[in-house]
């Protein structure tokens, strides 16, 4: 008697659970209704996603977002971030919490398919450099051998180091740290001797230095990291909005469509290609399940890829990075967008 | 002739009774208890295996099979970045282990004198301990494990400090401490050949301690003598081990520490992450020990004292000879949660870069390998057998103790 009374509530409990929840099918759908789009960034990284004096999350990455938001709701403002360590950021993703990372992510064979990502594009192509203090009379990262490296964990970086120093012989102590805020506090403090990220971070990191002249970034670049952003696996139509959009920032530069003049050209241009862009001819935006305007809208508020680039880490800011492989294409860089037919 | 209660025919079980009958209806409200536990777990865990099943992400624990890919500094055991996974968390629970052994006898130390301190009847000490327990007891302890390392990482000098003609830090103990905002380096033991004798000649001498106040306890029961024990342990544990030591040529060195290329060479390192985790975690459990030592002295009658005074005991020994064997029956059992917290707190590692399991196996494996759920799941596993170990012991300990009636 009591063991079918078990078996029974076993049963019941299956059947319910049996209908229970899978996760919502469409993502797009989900963001529309709730208004906002959530989007996880870096907690803070000058240049790329770092919250500006008044508080507002300012940056490169979170430009992508922006342009997302812009698409789907033509305002780049309906966006709500969530900073992530490097720790959480996919778990984060996976569990819904955030519809999309726009977080200096490295794009690898097991993130993408073991992690069950889906990484939409490249917005920055980078690789891992050092830094030390000038005054450790470092000229090379094969002089390292012995060092104090400081780095965060949760990231290639620190699989990259570990492989780096065992391939060169060399032995180092890893302080592992939560956050790049942290490793910047360690580092500055000297309890680390070198510190290693991704070039662009450590440009950024240096940039917000009291004294950014007594140290150097060493000329060893020792991994390619292909920065982009990404959403999770199982939701192909989400992945192409998010992708779309950032192409369409891509191919706005390479068009010459500019946040100045993208109003003036959709009133139609004799570049059919630019056309398609802006909603002018063709339906994409309605393939994509948004308005029509919707690149029109990314270009009006956010820019196209060279201004973001400009206006967040190109040489005249505090980062000051060159556009180097992140030129596009046409001016030999790796940035190439898919063509819009 | 009728009785006065009408006795209640037997109308067999009906259904009503299970809500309305008193013999049957706790049982009626277990079964429904039960029924809704089993089905709200049934649900949670179906649904999780559902969910990951729909995301392509079985549970699966082959992962810790496969090579680690990074370094940890603080290893107990062997390993690189070429170990696979496991080895990495085995690293990592050593770790853990570590600090909290260490930080319960260093807690245990603190909160017994900062307790029996408390009592004191001048009045500065006593006050001064009320402030440290106070303090301690009240700001929580990540709070604190985050100050000591910034204290350690701030204020302390850098390796470099160490280097020139007119070096800013020196070393201390005759250049044997160095005192670095890195880690404290010390010097390391260097077993020569020979040093076997060593060794056995102090292991001998600690059981010849051991011999000789049994011996003294019983001569004390016989006659009432009391041996000088502590001057006579001290010689006992020194002078042969010393003699051995130089009649074979000082068969074991030192390894000092020396200032080689960006940091101390040679020495044992002890890294800055597990200073401040072991000193925050022993002070602040340290706090609560103290006032479970307070309120077990408190709790022998004022009655024990004055009879100890009476009988011409001198207070030091009225402590060690009445009250504390006493008051322990109570310590015990709240200072074995204590313990238990402690461990538990040491998974607070990662706000400093310790690499404790948590921030092996639950953190940068975790976050390579993408297995959440598996590696939460052995995680609480670890931690659940780590305490049932440590309470089972401090239980058989407790046995000890405690009131035996016979």
């Amino acid at each position: 008697m009591k063991k079918s009374v078990f078996l029974g509530a076993l049963t019941l409990a299956g059947l319910a659970a049996g209908t229970a929840m899978a996760q919502d099918s469409s993502t797009l759908a989900a963001v529309k209704e709730r208004g906002v789009l959530k989007c996880g960034v870096n907690p803070g990284t000058p240049g790329f996603a770092a919250p500006d004096a008044s508080g507002k999350f300012v940056g490169f990455d979170v430009d992508v977002c922006r342009a997302v938001a812009a698409a789907i709701f033509g305002d780049s403002e309906a966006v709500e971030y969530t900073p992530l360590t490097s720790a959480v950021r996919f778990t984060a993703l996976a569990s819904g919490e955030v519809d999309m990372l726009a977080r200096n992510t490295t794009w690898t064979f097991s993130r993408d398919v073991d992690l069950k990502n889906t990484f939409v594009g490249v917005n920055y192509y980078d690789g891992q450099g050092f830094m030390v203090p000038k005054d450790l009379g470092v000229s090379s990262a094969k002089e390292l051998s012995g060092a104090t490296v400081c780095i965060e964990t949760g990231t290639t970086t620190e699989l990259n180091l570990a492989d780096y120093f065992r391939v060169n012989n060399m032995d180092y102590e890893p302080v592992p740290v939560e956050s790049f805020t942290e490793a910047q506090n360690q580092f500055l403090a000297g309890a680390c001797d070198v510190y290693t990220t991704d070039a662009s971070a450590l440009a950024a990191s240096r940039a917000s230095f009291e004294n950014p002249e007594g140290y150097v970034v060493l000329p060893e670049i020792i991994s390619k990291e292909p920065l982009g952003p990404l959403v999770r696996h199982g939701d192909d139509n989400w992945g192409d909005v998010v992708r779309w959009s950032l192409n369409a920032m891509i191919a706005a530069e390479e068009y010459g469509v500019t946040s100045a003049n993208a109003a003036e050209l959709a009133k139609g241009t004799d570049n059919p290609e630019i056309n398609r862009l802006l909603g002018v001819e063709g339906e994409l935006g309605a393939m994509l399940g948004l308005d029509n305007a919707w690149a029109l809208n990314i270009l009006t508020q956010v820019g196209n890829y060279g201004e973001s680039f400009e206006k967040n880490i190109g040489e005249n800011t505090p980062v000051g990075l060159a556009r180097g492989l992140n030129a596009q294409w046409t001016e030999g860089g790796l940035i190439y967008s898919p063509p819009f037919r | 002739m009728t009785t006065a209660i009408d006795t209640p025919q037997d109308q067999g079980f009906r259904l009503s009774q299970l809500i309305y009958d008193t013999r049957y209806r706790s049982i009626t409200i277990q079964v429904i208890a039960m029924l809704a536990f089993m089905f709200i777990a049934a649900f949670l865990v179906r649904n999780t295996i559902t969910n990951l099943a729909n995301l392509g992400k079985e549970i699966d624990f082959g992962f810790l099979f496969n090579p680690a890919n990074y370094d940890i500094n603080q290893r107990l055991i062997e390993y690189d970045s070429t170990s696979t996974n496991l080895r990495a968390a085995m690293v990592g629970l050593l770790n853990t282990l570590l600090v909290a052994f260490m930080g319960c006898i260093l807690a245990t130390v603190v909160g017994v004198v900062a307790g029996v301190l408390r009592l004191s009847k001048n009045w500065l000490i006593s006050k001064l301990m009320t402030v440290y327990v106070e303090t301690f007891r009240n700001i929580p302890v990540v709070i604190w494990i985050i100050a000591t390392m910034a204290v350690l990482s701030e204020a302390l000098p850098q390796p470099r400090a160490f280097r020139g003609e007119t070096p800013s830090a020196s070393m201390w103990l005759w250049d044997s401490v160095a005192v670095t905002n890195r880690g404290t380096y010390i010097p390391a033991p260097v077993w020569g050949p020979g040093s076997v004798f060593v060794v056995l000649v102090f292991l001998l001498s600690l059981l010849a301690i051991w011999a000789f106040n049994r011996y003294a306890h019983r001569r004390f029961e016989a006659t009432g003598q009391i041996l000088p024990k502590f001057w006579i342990n001290l010689a006992i544990l020194f002078v042969p081990t010393l003699l051995v030591f130089f009649l074979l040529g000082r068969p074991i060195g030192l390894d000092l520490p020396a200032l080689k290329g960006f940091n101390f060479q040679g020495g044992t390192m002890l890294r800055n992450p597990m200073l401040a985790l072991w000193l925050a975690l022993s002070f602040y459990t340290g706090a609560f020990i103290a006032e479970i030592v307070r309120s077990g002295i408190l709790a022998i009658s004022k009655g024990q004292s004055e009879a100890a005074f009476a009988l011409g005991l001198r207070p030091s020994r009225t402590m060690n000879l009445v009250i504390l064997p006493q008051a322990l029956r109570v310590i015990i059992p709240p200072l074995i949660s204590q313990f238990l917290n402690l461990t538990k707190n040491s998974s607070l590692a990662l706000a400093v870069g310790y690499q404790d399991l948590r921030a092996t196996l639950g953190g940068t494996t975790m976050n390579n390998t993408g297995r959440e759920l598996e590696c939460m799941l052995l995680m609480m596993l670890i931690y659940l057998v780590v305490s049932l170990f440590i309470s089972s012991g401090m239980n058989i300990y407790n046995k000890s103790v405690k009131l035996k009636e016979r």
